[in-house]
């Protein structure tokens, strides 16, 4: 399949582009649209997004609705244009897991599952990642940082601030 | 930052061969190796002839339930039997904590995934097949992507097509049910079983659900063939060998290709270099956070269906996680069920409302509130929601629960005794947060963007 062309084609033919995938008549491409749907909207999916998911699979917004509010990566809420997401799982936990959110907590003032006053970056504790022999996990902007201890924390949130 | 070890420990590498630290992600580097060498020969042979080699093998599901792949092959129908498309999904949901080897497979060998849904595809006689990836994982995806594009050009699917669907944060879509109906473009709740997928999986088709692990384990199968891979392990029901993931409080975690029956004992101290800094090991989390955990005194049983068995343990997933004399018991149980709690999917009382009730008496429990009767009825609890489900995550967390709570009852006991954790801030879990515990996203206030 070719890679998403982003800005390029409208989100419409993109997920129809999607459904091609599968078999007609389906609704498997409801959570790739989401998935898609979210990334243009700021990261997570407000009223406006739903309607566009549900005109593009041609459903309704609120089943749309009922499907994103299972699966824990798609937002209901506003997020920051940032995520930290600390995995506090028992593997990592058995390690440092819970001194490195205290760091992030610390660095950022805010809890877990909270966003920065200036909208920048939200902090969030999740299940394992799948990372166990290289806690603690933390997945920046979704990307997998290993071995996170927290002296490493000061500089993630620097290098966040500084992109954009 | 560190690397994540992945290496062959011991005996023949086969999910690994070819790799030595150098990721085996382009065509030509698998080809070099004797990348879908296999595929072309299998492709020469009668579907039934695949099929019957991986049943003599003996090779066995590595997602956890260690169901034997070459039966679940041959319950699906062949074309001429049934007129609807026939499908495989390979479950890809890696998600059970202490489980990180389907991620390496994904970013060190994926060719040899590819390779083995095409040698699959064949045996069942397939067209489509698609590979569910859990949501989180994003660099795996995209090698993974750029793996399948690749033999896509080089004309190796001959018309299989491929389909990597990447899920959306849900620990339940590893169950294989849960996992067809988000694939529908459901929610991820289980089915009620019959029908089985293999009659009436994705699109109410024939369908094969395979670990990742389990389908990349067919090329080598084949490589050295069936009779010779029955020898390897612990025959004859844990043949050949599979990637163990230690982690924990061990000197060197990673993920090990070991035979199976290789001892506890052995993984941790001479593969992964015992316990750091001269602490003792209490307890093991054993094949994943799913099942009961394994005290000191069974650290001599081979890593083997059986043998582990015997002693009411179970594989799983290939988890061997080290817990040394500094956690506290009530907290791991307490953090354990707290995950199954944030993770059931709601449909079934027992384990929507039993995993909550868990947490609710470990909680008590942890700050010293709690009886001695609570025990038992945690007990009991745990009995409530054990075969009561349409699927085992409810039993999930009652297995871990109820087998800390039997064998830790005088470290529970001191709870009560001490009028809370003994272990103060000691314990390396103490206070670890939960994400059942999370407040919804406060919404940045307007003025501060103005």
């Amino acid at each position: 399949m070719p890679a998403p062309k982003r800005g390029m084609t409208s989100f419409y033919d993109e997920v129809q582009e999607i459904r091609t995938r599968y078999p007609e008549g389906t609704r498997s491409a409801i959570l790739p649209a989401l998935r898609l749907a979210q990334e243009r909207h700021g990261g997570w999916l407000s009223r406006r997004a739903f309607e566009e998911v549900a005109d593009a699979l041609d459903l309704t917004p609120a089943y749309c609705y009922s499907i994103a509010s299972f699966y824990d990566m798609l937002h209901l809420d506003p997020v920051g244009a940032h995520t930290i997401e600390v995995c506090t799982n028992v593997c990592c936990g058995l390690v440092n897991a819970q001194a490195v959110l205290d760091a992030f907590e610390r660095e950022l003032g805010v809890g877990p599952g909270e966003t920065t006053e200036d909208g920048a970056i939200t902090l969030r504790a999740v299940e394992c990642l799948g990372g166990c022999s290289t806690p603690t996990i933390v997945a920046v902007d979704h990307r997998y940082r290993q071995s996170v201890t927290p002296e490493d924390v000061a500089a993630i949130v620097e290098e966040l601030r500084e992109r954009e | 930052m560190s690397e994540t070890i992945v290496r062959v420990a011991e005996g023949p590498g086969l999910v690994l061969a070819g790799f030595d630290g150098e990721p085996l992600t382009g065509l030509a580097a698998y080809r070099a190796v004797g990348g879908y060498d296999q595929l072309e020969k299998a492709r020469a042979q009668d579907p039934q002839a695949v099929i019957q080699e991986l049943i003599e093998s003996n090779l066995r599901g590595r997602g956890g339930a260690f169901f034997p792949t070459g039966r679940k092959a041959s319950f699906i129908p062949t074309p001429d039997k049934i007129a609807k498309p026939i499908y495989i999904t390979v479950n890809a949901d890696e998600s059970e904590p202490g489980t990180f080897k389907d991620r390496e497979i994904m970013l060190k060998v994926p060719h040899r995934l590819i390779e083995g849904c095409l040698i699959a595809a064949h045996a069942i006689q397939s067209r489509h097949t698609y590979i569910y990836i859990r949501g989180e994982y994003s660099q795996e995806y995209e090698v993974l992507q750029a793996a399948l594009d690749e033999a896509r050009e080089a004309g190796l699917l001959a018309g299989v097509e491929i389909v990597i669907h990447r899920g959306a944060g849900a620990y339940i879509c590893g169950e294989e049910t849960a996992l067809l109906e988000s694939l529908e473009g459901k929610r991820g709740q289980p089915r009620s079983k019959p029908p089985f997928p293999a009659i009436s999986g994705v699109y109410a088709a024939p369908t094969l659900i395979n670990n990742v692990e389990s389908i990349t384990t067919i090329p080598p199968v084949l490589a050295i063939g069936p009779a010779d891979y029955a020898k390897i392990g612990a025959p004859p029901d844990s043949t050949g060998t599979r990637l163990f993931c230690l982690s924990g409080n061990v000197e060197r975690p990673g993920v090990y290709e070991a035979p199976h029956g290789i001892t506890v004992r052995h993984l941790v101290d001479d593969i992964g270099g015992g316990l750091p800094d001269g602490h003792t090991l209490k307890a093991v989390m054993m094949g994943g956070s799913s099942f009961p955990v394994m005290t000191p005194d069974d650290l001599d049983t081979p890593l083997d269906a059986d043998s582990l068995g015997k002693k009411g343990y179970f594989i799983g997933s290939g988890v061997v996680t080290v817990i040394d004399e500094r956690s506290c018991m009530v907290q791991f149980a307490l953090r354990v069920a707290q995950f199954y709690m944030h993770e059931s999917c709601g449909k079934c009382t027992p384990c929507r409302v039993g995993t909550r009730w868990l947490v609710q008496l470990l909680r008590a429990v942890e700050d010293g509130a709690a009886r001695e009767s609570d025990f038992d009825l945690m007990l009991d609890v745990c009995d409530r929601i054990i075969g009561k489900c349409l699927c085992v995550l409810g039993d999930s967390a009652a297995m871990p629960v109820a087998s800390c709570v039997t064998k830790f009852r005088d470290e529970f006991r001191a709870h009560l005794e001490h009028g809370g954790c003994p272990f103060g801030a000691d314990s390396q879990l103490a206070g670890l947060f939960a994400p059942v515990d999370q407040h919804p996203h406060t919404a940045a206030p307007e003025e501060a963007s103005a």
